[in-house]
C-alpha cells in the first residue's frame, strides 16, 4: 500500500524539483495533445522550447521578444506573488493592468504633443497609481465589510474592459485616426515613447522595471520587517495577529503593490510593445502572470525564470502557429496543463511517500 | 429613450432565459462548496460545456444530446481538480485557476471549426393548460425543457439537503471533515462526487448558453458568467432557494441593460455592459457587511486523514 506521510518542513529539494518536472510533464503530454491535432509531436516542441532562441532563421527575430514578453509577465507576477504569501488572492490583475494602460496614456496624451522629458516618467507614475487605485476597490471592500476578494477583483477586471472598448473609441481616440477605434500612436511620439534602450535586445523601461522589482522583492520577503509579517499572515494568521500585524495594513500593502506594478506593466506594454491603446491590447498577461507566480514557488527569483520561461511558450506558440498552423489556443492550453502538473507534483513537498501499511496509533 | 418599447410579457420571459445558465452553474457550485470544496474553475467548465455540448448538438443536430454531451464534459474536466484536490492535496484556489485557464484553452480549441455555424431550434415545450392563461401563460410556462429542469433541479437539490441521509451525509463533509471521517465516510469520495456533479451543472449551463441564448459558439463566450455563478453562492448564503433569486436577479439585470441599450437609453454603453458586475459587487458588499457568513465550516480545506 502506498500513502502519503505529512512532512514536518515543506521539502526545499522539491521546491526546486517540482516545476522541472512540470515542464518536462507539459512537454509529454503537450506532445501527446499535438500528435492527436495531427502535427508531428517532436517538432512541436521543438519548434515552441528550442527554435526561438537558436533558430538560425527566427532566432535573431525571437530573442528580443523574450525580454518583451517577459517584462510585463514579472513585473505583473511580483506583485501578485507578495499577495499570494500572504493568502489574498487578487486575481484581477488584468483590470489593474488595463486601468494602468488607460490612466497612464491619458496622463500623457493631455500633454500632447509635448516634447518634455518628463512625459514619460509623468505617464509610468500615472499608470502604476491607475493600476493601484484599482486594486483599492478590493481592498477597501475586503478591510472595510470583509468582501472576498477574489470575486470583486476578477468582476473589476470585466468593468475595466468595458471601460477600455469605451475610451479607446470615445475619449482617448485618435483625432487624425479617421474615425477608427484606438489611441494616438505613441511609437510616433517620442516623449511618450517606450523604446528599446539596446538595439535587439527588447530590452524596454517596463524589463528594466521589473528587473528591479525582482530585487526589491527579494529584498522585501527575505530582509523586511513587512516581508516576514506578510508570509506570516499567510502561514499563521492567528499568530500574526497576537504578534501586532495588522491586517488590514497586509491586505492593503498587498494589492497596492500588485495594483501599482500591473499598471505600470500596462503602461510600458501599451507605449512600448503595442504602441497604442485599443479594445484589445491587453494579451490576458495578467492572467498568465497568475501561472508565472506559481511556476516560479512565489518566490522572486523563480518568477524572473518562470516569466523567462512562459516568455518562450507564447513566442514559441506564435512560431508553430506560424510554422506548422498550431491553433493559438493550443498555447493557452499548454500553459494552463503547467499549471496543473505543478500543482500535482507540489504533493511531494509537503508530503513523502510511503510504502506499507499504517501502524495502529 | 422609448421605454414602452418594451414588453414586460417578454422581459420577464427573457429574464427566465437569460438567468438559466447561472443558475444551473450555481447549484451545482453549491452543491460542490456545501460539501467543503471551493472550485474556482466554474468558468472553465461552463465554457468547455458550451463548446462540448454545440460540437455534439450541430454534428447530431440533436440539442438534447448536446446537453448530455455537455454535462459529461463538464464533469470530465472537473475530474482533474478532484483527483488533484482530493488525493494530492493541492491548493484549491490555484487549482481552480488552473481549471478555468486549462477550459478557456482547451475551448476555443475545440470550437475552432464551429464557429459562425447556428445551433439546431431547440423546441419550446407549452405546457398544457398553463401555457393558454393570459400573460403568465406566455411569461412562465412556455419555455424549452431546460428552463423547467434549472428549476427543477433547484427544488431538488433543496430536498436533497434538507431531507435525505446523503444530504446531510454531505453537509456533514462539508462542516467538519474531520468528525464525519472519524464516523467512517469517506470524505474524498463524497467530494470527488460532489465536484463531478457541480462540473456537469456547470457544462449544462455553458451548453444552454451556446444552444439557447445566442445560440452559436464564439471565443470567450460566457464572459465571467462562471464567476458570477460563484458570487451568487456567496449572496445565496450557501441556500438553494436564494440561488435562484439571485439567480433571477442577475438575469433581470442583464436582460434590462441590454433592452436599455436597444432602446438608447441615456446612459453610456459602457456603464450599461459593465452593469450586471457592478451590481454583483454591490450585491457581494451588501451581503458581507451584514455580517451574514454561512459558509461551510470546512471550506476551502484540504483534507488529509493524518490523524
Amino acid at each position: 500500500m502506498l500513502r502519503l506521510e505529512k512532512r514536518p518542513q515543506p521539502s526545499q529539494l522539491w521546491m526546486v524539483l517540482s516545476p522541472i518536472i512540470a515542464v518536462f510533464l507539459t512537454m509529454i503530454v503537450g506532445g501527446i495533445m499535438f500528435a492527436i491535432l495531427g502535427k508531428p509531436p517532436f517538432e512541436a516542441i521543438k519548434v515552441i522550447f528550442w527554435d526561438p532562441l537558436f533558430n538560425d532563421q527566427f532566432a535573431a527575430y525571437s530573442r528580443p521578444q523574450l525580454l518583451v514578453k517577459a517584462g510585463p509577465l514579472i513585473l505583473i507576477a511580483i506583485g501578485l506573488s507578495i499577495g499570494f504569501k500572504a493568502g489574498i488572492w487578487n486575481i484581477g490583475a488584468e483590470g489593474q493592468y488595463i486601468m494602468g494602460a488607460i490612466c497612464g496614456a491619458g496622463a500623457g496624451l493631455a500633454f500632447y504633443p509635448s516634447e518634455s522629458f518628463l512625459i514619460f516618467p509623468a505617464m509610468v507614475l500615472a499608470g502604476g497609481l491607475g493600476g493601484w487605485a484599482w486594486a483599492m476597490v478590493p481592498a477597501v471592500l475586503k478591510t472595510r465589510f470583509g468582501t472576498n476578494e477574489i470575486l470583486v477583483s476578477l468582476m473589476l477586471t470585466y468593468v475595466a474592459q468595458s471601460i477600455l472598448i469605451s475610451v479607446s473609441s470615445g475619449l482617448l481616440r485618435n483625432p487624425e485616426g479617421m474615425g477608427f477605434p484606438g489611441s494616438r500612436n505613441f511609437k510616433q511620439w517620442d516623449a511618450a515613447f517606450n523604446a528599446e534602450l539596446i538595439a535587439n535586445t527588447g530590452l524596454h523601461w517596463g524589463v528594466v522595471t521589473a528587473l528591479i522589482a525582482v530585487i526589491g522583492a527579494y529584498l522585501l520577503m527575505s530582509r523586511h520587517i513587512m516581508g516576514f509579517n506578510i508570509r506570516l499572515t499567510g502561514e499563521a494568521p492567528r499568530a500574526a495577529r497576537f504578534s501586532g500585524v495588522k491586517p488590514a495594513r497586509v491586505v492593503f500593502f498587498c494589492l497596492g503593490i500588485a495594483g501599482l506594478l500591473a499598471g505600470a506593466a500596462g503602461l510600458f506594454e501599451v507605449t512600448g510593445p503595442a504602441g497604442q491603446l485599443t479594445g484589445s491590447f491587453n494579451a490576458g498577461y495578467g492572467f498568465t502572470a497568475i501561472i508565472v507566480a506559481f511556476l516560479g514557488r512565489l518566490h522572486p527569483v523563480g518568477i524572473l525564470l518562470a516569466g523567462l520561461l512562459m516568455a518562450l511558450t507564447y513566442i514559441g506558440g506564435e512560431l508553430a502557429q506560424l510554422m506548422l498552423g498550431l491553433p493559438g489556443a493550443a498555447i493557452q492550453l499548454f500553459q494552463g496543463m503547467m499549471l496543473f502538473f505543478l500543482l500535482a507534483a507540489d504533493v511531494f513537498t509537503n508530503f513523502r511517500l510511503r510504502f506499507g501499511k499504517k501502524g495502529v496509533a | 429613450m422609448d421605454l414602452s418599447s418594451i414588453n414586460p410579457v417578454l422581459l420577464i420571459a427573457s429574464i427566465m432565459v437569460s438567468a438559466t445558465p447561472i443558475l444551473l452553474a450555481a447549484i451545482g457550485e453549491l452543491v460542490v462548496e456545501k460539501s467543503g470544496v471551493l472550485n474556482l474553475g466554474v468558468e472553465g467548465m461552463m465554457i468547455t460545456g458550451a463548446v462540448v455540448g454545440f460540437a455534439v448538438a450541430v454534428s447530431n443536430t440533436s440539442p438534447g444530446l448536446g446537453f448530455v454531451g455537455a454535462a459529461l464534459a463538464g464533469a470530465l474536466l472537473s475530474l482533474p481538480f478532484a483527483l488533484l484536490t482530493q488525493y494530492l492535496m493541492s491548493n484549491q484556489v490555484a487549482t481552480g485557476l488552473g481549471l478555468m485557464m486549462v477550459g478557456l484553452g482547451l475551448s476555443s480549441l475545440i470550437g475552432k471549426p464551429y464557429e459562425g455555424m447556428k445551433a439546431p431550434p431547440f423546441p419550446k415545450v407549452e405546457i398544457p393548460l398553463l401555457s393558454d392563461l393570459p400573460i403568465f401563460g406566455r411569461m412562465l410556462f412556455s419555455h424549452d425543457i431546460m428552463v423547467y429542469f434549472s428549476v427543477a433541479l433547484v427544488v431538488a437539490v433543496w430536498a436533497f439537503l434538507k431531507y435525505t441521509r446523503a444530504g446531510l451525509i454531505l453537509r456533514a463533509v462539508g462542516e467538519a471533515h474531520d468528525s464525519a471521517h472519524a464516523l467512517g465516510y469517506k470524505v474524498r469520495h463524497i467530494r470527488i462526487l460532489a465536484i463531478l456533479f457541480g462540473g456537469a451543472c456547470a457544462g449544462l449551463g455553458g451548453a444552454y448558453l451556446s444552444l439557447v441564448r445566442v445560440p452559436q459558439w464564439t471565443e470567450g463566450m460566457t464572459a465571467g458568467a462562471g464567476w458570477i455563478a460563484l458570487a451568487i453562492v456567496v449572496f445565496a448564503s450557501w441556500r438553494p432557494g436564494r440561488v435562484a433569486v439571485g439567480a433571477y436577479l442577475f438575469g433581470g439585470v442583464s436582460v434590462l441593460q441590454l433592452n436599455l441599450q436597444a432602446a438608447g437609453a441615456d446612459v453610456p454603453v459602457a456603464l450599461l455592459s459593465a452593469s450586471p458586475y457592478l451590481i454583483t459587487i454591490l450585491v457581494l458588499v451588501i451581503i458581507s457587511a451584514r455580517g451574514a457568513h454561512a459558509a461551510p465550516a470546512s471550506l476551502g480545506r484540504p483534507f488529509h486523514a493524518s490523524h
